[in-house]
């Protein structure tokens, strides 16, 4: 007998039909997926409301600290479970867009300068908390409509606004004569030429970062007499005398006075820099000075004092135009994708609850100033150091990019393409002024006036 | 082919009309499938079905989206409408498109060329016999297994523009008095980026390339020495053209890695200072991602599918006439 035509019970059993009708059945009974199929949705487990909200890493750990303290709380007030999640600021934008694309992510996200305006199809109208907190604080400053309002409505609610100033060395500055901080770009370029040649140079970083970089670079172009466009933000006009005065100054400016490496530094480097005795000088939010004191024991001075003791601050020298300011500010938008945006909405009317918002705002000490004037008036005030009194009222002027237009979409897309900064990168890296402004005027008409 | 569900006549000895009843399967319309799956055909396209789903869903549906975004002016939060190739047009002449082309060219013609040396020279190192030859082999592909976020942060530290061990190293020793500008000057910072891909790349050659050196039988060899020839005429005539196969297999995979390198320089540079270090990949996702122009981006990142394309097809063509020879 031929026994290789009969299977075996064994193999047969392996067959791929029995395989087939055995994996089968076992779907069947196991899965119970029949009884799913029929009711039509997902079986139902318990769980309650998220809300997830995500802002920047803040440069006071303190205050991130507070905030993550007070979710607990506003869980409990909400009724649903609020996450915070904090990351670099460098990379809000690509979360917002990735989150924005796939139609999920955090329901509230934290917003910088004019992003509104970019992002204005992607977010809800947020009027009514931001009228509110306007109307229970006497009005925001001037900085914030064009920031967060897009064809009248609000859509991001004004937070914070982080004041910038150039922290300094009191005793080094006056090692080389000078008693205060300069009042000109010039005098300072004469005081810190000085400085550099005893190693002690002015620290700037010309890198892709979202906020010394710009703060700095836009209000040179200001300082000058330069702007990116015409009033009605339609014609660039960047290819004007007070740019190429700007830039040439930044030529000499750089190699003269300031720490070449600044080229490749982001937000954090001339923090690091200033602290570790290598600059006579950085713009800066008030966070030098505030880790500087809170780490005393660690940041100290080259006679072994510390640090802090030595550390001043001053506003930005004036050019020829006068003297002009661009502080980065913060708000929060809700996304149009979320599921849970009237939720979102209470989490920010809480967040701006007086009592909360006030315990953040005590720990930013100076760092960051309220968005009204109300905030001017807070005790905390009165017990900071001198050198920190400077930032009380920094918000009262302050314009925004895109000037001497509109703080438009298209202000935030040659913001966030680095078009100024890299204006004075590629100079001070040896390309001619003229041939820098003409770049940067290229680049920008292909923004304004495409 | 036997119906499976028809009654089967008796055996031997049976009587004629007498059956051996086979039990049915429990559940009656499970018939059809079986019998559906009796056919080859129906098989294949099933056993085949979710790979196709896969790359449907992770390969060509993002492919496909990528060439329209490419073709729309899509931003953030916006539907885009059909603009042609208008931002193919406007990629072409942005200057800092032109900078990042040029750059990609670059920086993938000399990190290959780097890897390729250092890792053919490591492989044949590698290809002796000594003490530790295990660990050495072991520990070499360290570079290629740490992720290459951590290693280039590793490396940015390195190269930081105050704070770096490689000035303290190289002023310590007497060999500068001044900084050298590793990440602050536009060529020293693509140099630098083209060592990191090289030390991060040349495991992967060596090991590609040791493998294909082991398959080369040591009688070869041994008659070339016997023929009088030198180390260089064996490695040139002998070991050369058998590792030649291997040796394109693992710089087409390079370029392509290469080419579209995106983390290192990330997180290296970002693309500065002054977009002096910018690839396409970099540039397609400062504008796509982080400006929010996902057409403009898309249509960036797409310049690199011809070259690419024209790298795979030298490479298909030269292995098929391998396959001819």
């Amino acid at each position: 007998m031929d026994r290789s035509n009969q299977a075996s019970p064994t193999r047969r059993g392996l067959g791929r039909r029995r395989f087939l009708q055995t994996a089968g059945a076992a779907a069947v009974v196991a899965g119970g997926l029949e009884g799913i199929l029929a009711a039509r949705r997902a079986p139902a487990f318990a769980q309650g409301t998220k809300l997830h909200w995500v802002r920047w890493v803040d440069f006071i750990p303190e205050s991130d600290v507070e905030l993550k303290r007070q979710m607990p709380e506003a869980s409990k007030a909400l009724g649903a479970e609020v996450t915070l999640e904090t990351i670099n600021a460098n990379d809000l934008q690509p979360r917002i867009t990735a989150a924005v694309q796939s139609g999920s992510g955090a329901d509230i996200f934290n917003f910088q300068y004019n992003w509104a305006h970019l992002y204005q199809n992607a977010v809800v109208d947020v009027s009514d908390v931001a009228s509110e907190v306007a109307k229970a604080e006497g009005g925001f400053y001037d900085v914030w409509a064009p920031s967060c309002q897009v064809g009248g409505k609000w859509l991001s609610v004004p937070h914070s606004i982080v004041g910038n100033a150039i922290a300094y060395r009191k005793s080094w500055l006056k090692e080389a004569g000078a008693s205060s901080f300069p009042k000109t770009w010039e005098e300072t370029h004469k005081l810190f030429t000085t400085l550099k040649k005893k190693g002690k140079p002015y620290g700037q970083t010309l890198g892709h970062t979202f906020g010394d970089a710009p703060t700095f670079t836009y209000t040179m172009l200001w300082a000058f007499g330069g702007a990116e466009t015409d009033k009605t933000g339609k014609k660039v006009v960047i290819n004007s005398k007070g740019a190429l005065d700007s830039v040439t100054f930044m030529q000499r400016f750089w190699k003269d006075a300031c720490d070449e490496g600044g080229l490749a530094w982001d937000d954090t480097n001339n923090n690091r820099a200033f602290h570790a005795g290598e600059l006579s000088a950085t713009l800066n939010g008030a966070s030098i000075y505030l880790v500087a004191k809170r780490q005393k024991e660690k940041i100290k001075d080259d006679k072994g004092e510390p640090l802090w003791q030595d550390i001043d601050h001053s506003p930005l020298p004036a050019g020829p135009a006068g003297s002009y300011l661009l502080f980065l500010n913060q708000s929060h938008a809700v996304m149009k994708y979320g599921k849970n945006q009237k939720l979102a909405k209470d989490l920010l009317r809480w967040v701006h609850k007086k009592e909360n918002y006030g315990k953040w705002f005590d720990t930013q000490e100076g760092y960051s100033v309220g968005s009204t004037k109300t905030w001017e008036n807070h005790p905390m005030w009165g017990r900071l150091d001198e050198p920190l009194k400077m930032f009380r009222t920094a918000a009262r002027n302050t314009r925004l990019f895109g000037f001497a237009g509109p703080s438009t979409a298209k202000a935030t897309e040659a913001f966030t393409k680095y078009i100024v900064t890299d204006m004075y990168a590629k100079a001070v890296q040896g390309m001619k002024a003229e041939d820098a402004v003409k770049w940067a005027e290229a680049e920008l008409k292909k923004i304004y006036e495409a | 082919m036997k119906d499976p569900d028809r009654p089967i006549a008796g055996g031997a000895g049976g009587a004629a009309d007498a059956t051996v009843a086979v039990a049915r399967p429990p559940v009656a319309h499970s018939r059809g499938w079986v019998r559906m799956l009796e056919s080859e055909r129906m098989l294949a396209t099933l056993l085949l079905a979710p790979t196709v789903l896969l790359l449907g869903t992770f390969i060509a549906y993002p492919f496909i989206m990528g060439v329209w975004l490419s073709l729309s002016d899509t931003s953030v939060g916006n539907i885009g409408h059909f603009v042609g190739i208008k931002n193919f047009l406007k990629a072409w002449n942005d200057s800092i498109f032109q900078t990042a082309f040029k750059n990609t060219f670059f920086y993938t013609f000399w990190a290959t060329i780097f890897k390729l040396a250092l890792g053919m020279w490591l492989a044949l190192l590698l290809n002796r016999s000594f003490r530790g030859k295990r660990i050495v082999r072991a520990s070499m592909l360290l570079p290629f297994i740490i992720p290459t976020v951590l290693s280039t942060f590793a490396w940015r530290w390195m190269f930081d523009p105050t704070f770096s061990v490689l000035n303290w190293l190289l002023y310590q020793t007497g060999f500068i008095v001044t900084k050298v500008p590793f990440l602050s000057d536009g060529t020293y910072g693509m140099w630098c980026a083209i060592v990191v891909n090289t030390w991060r790349g040349m495991p992967f050659f060596a090991i590609t390339l040791l493998a294909g050196l082991q398959t080369i039988s040591p009688d070869l060899q041994e008659a070339a020495s016997l023929d009088g020839a030198n180390g260089w005429k064996r490695f040139w005539h002998v070991t050369w053209p058998l590792l030649k196969p291997v040796t394109i297999v693992v710089v087409v995979f390079s370029i392509i890695q290469t080419f579209s390198d995106f983390q290192l320089i990330y997180v290296l540079t970002g693309g500065g200072p002054a977009n002096s270090t910018h690839l396409i990949a970099t540039y397609a996702y400062q504008v796509g991602v982080a400006t929010g122009l996902l057409g403009e981006g898309a249509a960036i990142s797409l310049f690199m599918l011809p070259v690419l394309f024209i790298v795979v097809w030298a490479q298909l063509r030269y292995l098929r006439r391998l396959e001819g020879a």
